[in-house]
């Protein structure tokens, strides 16, 4: 079976995003005063091979931890379906 | 005559590299030879330069794919018995990567890339690298990196204090690192890490050999 992951990194929310504040400055500047806060990140998306989605989800898990995301500084979150 | 050995090693991107060699090799005529990433060993080597650069084009994070490049295992069982090992520039982030020093190396506060000398003020000389600075010295070394501003939490910063784990500190912040940390070592001493490039100043002739003495500090270590 086939699995599709999408993962997001975003910076801790204890740790100053300047650029996501820059990008915010900028929405600001052009109106959108509505615009609270902005958060920069990045998205990973991994195709996975794996007998189940638990298994899908743990190989994903396992590679976000050891090498795609640093819990020093990094949160991550993702999702896994079926493909 | 010292028995340091010193391996500097080459990943895909290192660009520091020579500069790391030309001082170990010709300033203090020590036995030096580069160790290619793919190789599994260090091999007789007892000092091993992780340099600055651009591993693996900076990808994902600063140091995070090198991380796992196959001379990286020895080089963390190595540090694990107490070799020494130097990561500079990019080479810290390497060993922050690696677990080898604590924190991380986030991007520059202003978000520039910074190509400048600085200075920095030796908060500890009773360390293997820094024994041949006065404590409190100022000394300018230069810096080049754009994701230099060093993190991490609480009870790490404090841990880093408590030992003594701090070396060189900016006297004026570049990057926004906090308590303005330039540099640390392990907490068993044996690693040391730091963003300013001090084999970029050791000689005389190019202006400025204010960081010879760190290299000095090491081989003199090794007797």
């Amino acid at each position: 079976m086939k699995f599709s992951s999408k993962i997001k990194i975003t910076l801790r929310k204890s740790i100053l995003d300047p650029q996501g504040k820059a990008i915010e400055h900028s929405l600001k500047s052009i109106g959108y005063d509505s615009i609270l806060d902005t958060r920069i990140g990045k998205f990973i998306e991994l195709l996975v091979e794996a007998d189940s989605p638990e298994k899908a989800k743990q190989i994903t898990d396992d590679a976000c931890k050891k090498l795609l995301a640093n819990p020093v500084m990094e949160d991550y979150e993702f999702e896994t379906t079926e493909l | 005559m010292s028995k340091a050995k010193i391996g500097v090693v080459v990943f895909p991107g290192s660009n520091c590299d020579h500069d790391a060699y030309n001082v170990c090799k010709h300033v203090l005529n020590a036995d030096t030879k580069f160790l290619w990433h793919k190789d599994g060993s260090i091999e007789d080597r007892n000092v091993i330069i992780l340099p600055g650069g651009f591993s693996y084009g900076d990808y994902l994070r600063c140091g995070a794919i090198s991380r796992f490049s196959s001379i990286m295992t020895d080089v963390i069982r190595f540090a694990d018995n107490g070799g020494i090992v130097i990561g500079i520039c990019n080479g810290f982030q390497v060993l922050c990567e690696s677990g080898l020093l604590p924190g991380a190396l986030l991007r520059n506060e202003n978000l520039k890339f910074i190509c400048k000398t600085v200075s920095l003020k030796v908060e500890n000389n009773k360390s293997i690298f820094t024994g041949k600075y006065d404590i409190k010295e100022d000394i300018n070394i230069p810096i080049a990196h754009g994701e230099g501003n060093y993190y991490c939490d609480e009870n790490t910063l404090s841990e880093l204090i408590s030992n003594n784990q701090i070396l060189f500190s900016y006297n004026e912040n570049p990057n926004g690192s906090l308590f303005n940390i330039a540099g640390i070592q392990s907490k068993h001493r044996n690693v040391l890490g730091m963003m300013p490039h001090p084999e970029r100043a050791s000689e005389k002739l190019l202006g400025n050999d204010d960081g010879k003495r760190l290299f000095e500090s090491v081989v003199e270590s090794i007797l």
